[in-house]
């Protein structure tokens, strides 16, 4: 039993490992192209929306908060607070979805979505100087901003569905008393899964919504 | 032998306790499961060496006549990626290597069962993907997917072909976890670090590389499609996307991935070389490390790809230096099983064979490795057949000589059964004209500056062509006939025995086929991996020589 639970946690270690490559990709592009455009990505920056996004954030942050005390719960036997702290972290991760989803509808409303309707307005572009002839060119830079932003959101956001069906069985299995003091593995794993999709957001939000939002003119 | 024949016959093992197909598609028994992915392996590497036969008989002729230009793009792209992704990755740790892990080590199954079986459907899944993919048209990118081709120009299924490749990557992703918590966790009593045979070590090393590589050629693919699918842009030198950016993810993975092909194939051939010399292997913890070492020193070298692409000088000069270093541990390797067979008692038995094979081809596929390393030469011979020939060497002339002779050597200890050892040699002899008279003269044929990728050439190039065509069909009939004497001994082949080889390893102290749970009690390991020096040699090994 010792062996399976160790066995279990580094199994969930290494896939933990796997995840963080998995984003690193992306994470690398976001790096040479905010470092070969960084007006444009500025731009781009400041288009977003920053309370939405704080409020996400903060919603993350309560669910990381609840799955650890969720756990707790467990470790002391507290059955239906555990499975009243694993209903909270669904809520909150469906919260943070549904914000998400008002974000990109807002974005499709701006013509902010990378493709032939793609359109930079003149309130985006205010206090930024870019000649007529270059404005295109620009236009089409900043795409590469939005792309990478939706790759990543968009990503994100499938690990956060996955996460909550995750959460959906662990509940369930919960609710049934399977977890307690003496065994809690599972509820262990699908902890570390939710708070590193977690920090994912904590670094997405400051590169995409918080760098370079007061562009130097 | 007849007392042993009815002992097999009637002895419980994994392939007679259950008969039915849910018996097969539900089984989490690692055995069963290094079966399901053989005949699956075993089917894709027909598919691909059936394109590789087209590509073959297209340019037997300096004309393009046998296919359109088209059609040739999508022959060479679609064995490369089936080869690559379908065969050659899964080929030693997902048969081999699920058969062996847990049996090397002492233990009754991987440490994940489920995920294991898991692991199969994602590669089924992906499989049946990409056969769709290929039956209803194709791709022409070549199978490195470079952009701005793949995302914006070419008209073939590249969406298809990438999803197919992105599931298969978590089918090795879950293998490779599967092996690193297996060794970390699940070792016999005994079994020490030190202890553990050296196909452990080296499937470990890819399991690393299967982890740390596999999710990155998986997001590459994934941002190609989402650029294809939902008009992002990410590689799109039109808004300002960089192409060169996707090659660089590409080959953090791709470079790498080329060691998971070679690696498992090097630790095959640590193991049959000691039991065929009858000798310790020289040098253990050498060649343990240098399995290591080429996990590591791989994911350093990638951009010696992309010498001629527009990289600065700069950090060609470094990866140049760093792809020298790979040579250092290959070399350990080579230098080590050669000082294995010196004054050993060396059998020439087909397994052997293979290996002896190995280390040569390996070795001259290592050292032209080096001559494209070498950032002048590589001007000169990139996207030749030199290239082509230089792969194929480690590839073919490796790792697949290192999984034949790995199905060779495990064969009795899979099926219980004896293949027939004349032909067995017989055909590793032919597979190895075959694969010489194949590849040798495309070496000559890219320093001579035939580019690859093209379905016709100057009429000069035509007789060197025509060798390597006919090597083709004679490598063909070298794969074809184990497919058939393996199937063959599956009814008619003569009972195995326990140990037919005498070799050293867990695997071998158990009976053949093995239990489901591998071992009737949990063994005790008192003894280092090739203690060969106190090992009998058994009588059936003896007749044969």
């Amino acid at each position: 039993m010792e062996q399976q639970k160790h066995a279990a946690s580094l199994g969930m270690w290494l896939f933990l490992a796997t995840e963080l490559m998995f984003f690193g990709g992306m994470f690398c592009a976001y790096l040479i192209y905010r470092y070969s455009y960084p007006v444009e990505f500025g731009v781009g920056s400041r288009t977003l929306n920053l309370p939405l996004g704080a409020a996400n954030t903060a919603v993350l942050i309560c669910s990381s908060l609840t799955v650890a005390l969720a756990i707790r719960a467990a470790q002391m036997a507290k059955r239906t607070l555990m499975v009243v702290l694993l209903l909270l972290t669904m809520v909150f991760g469906l919260t943070f979805l549904v914000i998400k989803g008002f974000e990109w509808a807002e974005k499709y409303e701006k013509h902010h979505i990378p493709g032939a309707s793609f359109q930079l307005s003149a309130e985006d572009m205010k206090g930024v100087s870019v000649d007529p002839e270059n404005m295109q060119d620009f236009q089409q830079r900043t795409q590469t901003f939005y792309s990478l932003y939706f790759a990543m959101t968009g990503l994100h956001a499938l690990h956060m569905i996955i996460g909550v069906g995750l959460f959906l069985y662990l509940t369930y299995a919960g609710w049934k008393g399977q977890y307690g003091p003496g065994y809690y593995t599972p509820l262990e794993n699908g902890g570390l899964y939710w708070h590193f999709v977690d920090i994912v957001w904590i670094y997405l939000f400051p590169l995409l919504y918080l760098i370079d939002r007061n562009l130097q003119k | 032998m007849a007392t042993t024949a009815n002992l097999t016959a009637e002895r419980e093992n994994y392939l007679n306790r259950e008969y039915g197909v849910s018996s097969w598609l539900l089984t989490v028994d690692h055995k069963r499961i290094a079966l399901l992915y053989l005949a699956s392996i075993t089917f894709f590497f027909f598919v691909g060496g059936l394109f590789a036969l087209l590509i073959r008989l297209e340019l037997l002729t300096p004309a393009g006549d046998l296919v359109m230009a088209d059609t040739y793009n999508k022959l060479f792209t679609m064995h490369g990626q089936i080869m690559v992704f379908f065969f050659l990755i899964p080929s030693i740790p997902a048969t081999l290597g699920n058969f062996l892990v847990p049996m090397m080590i002492g233990a009754k199954d991987l440490a994940f069962p489920r995920i294991n079986l898991l692991s199969w459907y994602l590669y089924i899944i992906a499989g049946t993907l990409m056969m769709h993919c290929v039956l209803t048209g194709g791709v022409d990118t070549g199978w490195t997917f470079y952009t701005p081709f793949s995302t914006a120009f070419s008209n073939t299924k590249v969406i298809e072909a990438g999803l197919a490749i992105f599931i298969n990557g978590f089918s090795s992703i879950l293998t490779g976890l599967n092996f690193v918590v297996t060794v970390h966790r699940m070792r016999a009593p005994g079994m020490t670090w030190s202890r553990l045979p050296l196909f452990i070590w080296s499937t470990y090393a890819t399991s690393v590389i299967f982890l740390l590589g596999t999710p990155v050629i998986a997001i590459t693919l994934l941002l190609v499609v989402f650029e294809r699918a939902f008009n992002l842009g990410i590689f799109d030198p039109n808004r300002g996307g960089d192409p060169l950016l996707f090659q660089h993810l590409f080959w953090f993975y791709s470079h790498p991935a080329v060691y998971i092909m070679i690696l498992p194939a090097m630790g095959v051939v640590s193991e049959i070389v000691p039991c065929f010399s009858r000798k310790r292997v020289f040098g253990y913890h050498f060649i343990a490390m240098s399995s290591i070492a080429i996990a590591v020193f791989g994911f350093l070298v990638w951009a010696h790809h992309m010498f001629v692409a527009g990289i600065s000088l700069y950090s060609a000069l470094v990866f140049s230096a760093l792809s020298y270093l790979v040579a250092v541990p290959s070399a350990v390797k080579v230098f080590n099983w050669t000082a294995t067979m010196y004054k050993g008692s060396v059998t020439f038995s087909t397994p052997m064979l293979y290996a002896f094979g190995f280390i040569g081809l390996f070795t001259i596929g290592g050292l032209t490795g080096l001559f494209l390393a070498a950032l002048g030469l590589d001007v000169h011979v990139h996207d030749t057949y030199f290239v082509i020939a230089h792969f194929h060497y480690i590839m073919v002339g490796g790792a697949v000589m290192g999984f034949l002779g790995g199905m060779h050597f495990w064969w009795p200890k899979i099926s219980g059964k004896l293949y027939p050892e004349a032909w067995g040699r017989l055909a590793a002899a032919i597979v190895f004209i075959g694969f010489n008279l194949t590849f040798f003269p495309q070496f000559i044929l890219g320093y001579m500056g035939m580019p690859r990728r093209y379905w016709q050439y100057p009429p000069e190039f035509q007789v060197l062509n025509v060798l390597s065509t006919a090597g083709s069909t004679i490598l063909a009939v070298g794969y074809i006939l184990p497919m058939v004497y393996f199937t063959w001994s599956l009814r008619y082949g003569k009972p195995a025995g326990d140990n037919p080889w005498g070799a050293s390893g867990l695997e071998w102290q158990t009976q053949s086929p093995p239990t489901t749970f591998n071992f009737d009690q949990t063994p005790i390991v008192t003894r280092e991996a090739y203690d060969y020096e106190n090992m009998p040699l058994p009588e059936e090994v003896s007749l044969e020589r």
